[in-house]
């Protein structure tokens, strides 16, 4: 039996959105999106400027009213229901605290609509976690952005939600702040145990952070999974692209035999993993991470059964303390990335000839004539 | 060889502590405010010294006025216009109210769902404005004359029957009666509650709104907690800008009120005009209407500046 309390708050609440749909006009903002995220998770919606992120936190929060789908919370259904009666809270993108209330009437706001009588206690708690205590008697103008966006999540987080919305609540913080706040509230939320769906921009975030990520593109989602998951088996060059960078190299499928799959590019023969190969013929594309790849003088030994790519220049060198980033032109025209650990190996100078090398079993395979740039400049416009 | 003697820490100089930086004087300020502080001296604080001096004046227009310190004149302005206080200060409240309640709604609509017709709607509130106030009031005789549909439906559903019991209206009439005289005021006051409204409402950040909704406000708790202290302002400066003018206009009951609507600016015109003693009274009913508004102003004011008022 599921005991429901005053905001139809459930037991057990995943939170399932079903063939969840926002179009504005003729534009599609969000299309055909279907996910759980399991009850105390923290899972982060994870893409571009402008590809549906706020659009869906906006329908979940009941601010917005999905043109097609539904959304439940455990086994309710919470499409039709009115954003104060959802046991949902947001902290918004602009943190929207109430400039005529206080810091400690601002926390205390959605308590007292419950009519909760004493909240002394709980405010005061709250704001110990978000580390504000002293600047309880202030107004919201007289915070530091970093400040009001703590005391938009104590506003939001003090209700206990079922689940907890994060509309890029760490936008507007820098860097060091930035790392500070995402530790906190990883602590925060393995501490009250509450769903989080944290939307960002930024995938370093949702990786640190994270369970689970979404990937959204253009209101769709690419691909779903663990942080490990997606970067290690990505299956869309715009997932490879825009979560860390990517070398994607064109080629066929020549055959598989024993677990092994042969792949032909620009004349040169490579391998990979059978399993991480979506196709057994025609097109493909080989990916492998920059650090996985290594680097030697065109005269090296290389060791057997890696693939190998010969004739290759160094087009430019970016000496980065912890590692070196090279580019390598390769006789075929493409670049490839490459990041070496600073393990004191000599560094390559630019015009140098050099073969580059990996261990097949570091690749992955993606479906061919796909967009190999895909989600690859989006990143950097973002950022 | 000269050897580095080290100075005793007593000879040291004793610096002064850095002074702190005056701010720089601007003289731009003060001369852009010339023009209207001359323009001041001339046309309200000549007047205003003018009225005061003359309220304690003597004498008829015959043989002129002299200052003889007749404080008598103040004991007449306060005692023998019971009536036109009265009425002045009842119409103008009542005026500043309904104001405000017809205005609201009204501002809050063109400010969040006004859209793109946001600036046309509030052309629409004022053009009327662009009518002389004369020619408007005239108007309304025609709006509430006994023929008008108005009136007529206004008695077939016996409303006129309670509003006469009330003594709000007279008979079947609703011309030159109190009412007719509100209607007046309500009317041609409306834009002034409107525009500080519309200004302080559309500032609000429709977001705020969303988060209302987020932490469990309905549509009503929501304007109650955030619209309603957030458009104090507005309220604040509309109120003050009907019931000013409100509490000192005497057209509307010349117009459309009868001789029991009588109202304090009637009076001292009466006084001023037609009675060649009267021109002290007059004044010293001015004056006590000067300072009765500024003290009910100020208190007005200073309680919503501590928020009691909401
Ligand atoms: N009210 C609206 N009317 C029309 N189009 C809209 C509306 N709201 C959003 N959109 C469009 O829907 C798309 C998704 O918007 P959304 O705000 O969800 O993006 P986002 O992923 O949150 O982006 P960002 O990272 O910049 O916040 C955008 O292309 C946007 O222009
Ligand atoms: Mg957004």
């Amino acid at each position: 039996m599921s005991s429901n309390d005053v905001l139809g708050r459930t037991e057990g609440g995943d939170l399932r959105l079903v063939g969840l749909t926002k179009r504005y006009g003729s534009f599609t903002a969000v299309d055909d999106l279907n996910l759980t995220v399991p009850q105390g998770s923290f899972f982060a919606l994870l893409g571009a400027s402008g590809c549906g992120k706020t659009t869906t936190l906006r329908m979940v929060s009941g601010l917005e009213e999905p043109t097609v789908g539904q959304i439940f919370l455990g086994d309710e259904d919470v499409t039709d229901r009115k954003p104060y009666r959802r046991p949902v809270n947001t902290v918004f993108q602009n943190y929207a605290l109430f400039p005529h209330l206080d810091i400690y009437e601002n926390v205390a706001f959605g308590l007292r609509r419950r009519g909760v009588r004493d909240v002394r206690k709980p405010v005061e708690e709250m704001l110990d976690l978000v580390e504000l205590g002293h600047v309880a008697k202030r107004k919201p103008h007289q915070l530091s952005g970093g400040q009001q966006q703590r005391i938009a999540l104590a506003r939001a987080l003090i209700n206990q939600p079922q689940v907890l919305l994060l509309d890029e609540p760490l936008g507007a913080l820098d860097l060091k702040l930035r790392r500070q706040m995402q530790i906190e509230l990883k602590r925060i939320q393995l501490e009250v145990g509450l769903t989080f769906v944290h939307v960002t921009h930024d995938q370093e975030e949702a990786m640190t952070m994270a369970d689970t990520i979404a990937v959204m593109n253009a209101g769709r989602i690419e691909q779903m999974g663990s942080p490990a998951q997606l970067y290690e088996n990505p299956r869309t060059t715009f997932v490879a692209n825009f979560l860390g960078q990517s070398n994607l190299i064109p080629g066929t499928v020549e055959g598989v035999t024993g677990g092994t799959a042969t792949i032909s590019a620009h004349g040169q023969r490579l391998t990979l993993d059978a399993a991480r190969c979506p196709v057994s013929s025609g097109l493909v594309i080989l990916g492998v991470r920059p650090e996985k790849v290594q680097i030697a003088t065109c005269d090296a030994e290389v060791p057997s059964g890696h693939n190998k790519l010969t004739g290759g220049v160094v087009l430019d060198t970016s000496f980065i303390g912890v590692s070196t980033q090279y580019l390598v032109k390769l006789p075929s025209g493409e670049e490839l990335s490459v990041f070496e650990q600073n393990t004191g190996r000599p560094i390559q100078r630019p015009g140098a000839e050099v073969t580059v090398f990996w261990d097949p079993g570091q690749g992955f395979g993606l479906e061919g004539g796909q967009d190999i740039e895909a989600g690859a400049d989006v990143e950097e416009d973002a950022a | 060889m000269t050897a580095v003697v080290p100075t005793p820490a007593a000879e040291k100089p004793v610096e002064p502590p850095p002074k702190e930086r005056r701010p720089r004087r601007n003289l731009t300020p003060w001369i852009l405010l010339l023009p209207g502080l001359l323009w001041l001296v001339v046309f309200f604080l000549v007047p205003i010294l003018t009225s005061v001096s003359a309220s304690v004046q003597q004498g008829d227009y015959d043989d002129g006025f002299k200052l003889t310190w007749h404080w008598a004149n103040y004991v007449d302005a306060v005692t023998k216009f019971g009536p036109q206080y009265l009425h002045s200060g009842l119409y103008s409240l009542l005026c500043t109210v309904l104001c405000l309640l017809l205005g609201y709604p009204v501002a809050y609509f063109i400010a969040f769902k006004g859209g793109r017709w946001k600036s046309l709607l509030m052309a629409l509130v004022i053009v009327p404005s662009f009518t002389s106030f004369l020619i408007r009031t005239i108007a309304w005789k025609t709006i509430l004359a006994d023929n008008s549909p108005l009136v007529r439906l206004l008695g077939d559903l016996h409303v006129l029957k309670l509003t006469t019991a009330l003594g709000w209206t007279v008979g079947d009439h609703v011309l030159a009666s109190p009412a007719a005289v509100v209607c007046g005021m309500v009317y041609n006051f409306l834009p002034f509650t409107i525009l500080p409204l519309y200004t302080s409402l559309e500032k609000i950040d429709p977001r705020l709104h969303e988060a209302g909704h987020d932490l469990y406000c309905n549509t009503f708790t929501t304007w109650r907690r955030i619209t309603l202290p957030l458009s104090m302002p507005g309220v604040i400066g509309g109120t003050l800008l009907t019931f000013i003018p409100a509490v000192g206009d005497y057209i509307n009951a010349q117009l459309l009120g009868n001789p029991n609507t009588g109202v304090v600016g009637q009076k001292i015109e009466d006084l001023f005009l037609r009675n060649t003693q009267g021109y002290p009274v007059g004044s010293a009913i001015s004056v006590v209407m000067m300072v009765g508004t500024l003290v009910l102003v100020m208190s007005y004011i200073r309680k919503a500046g501590t928020e009691d008022l909401i």
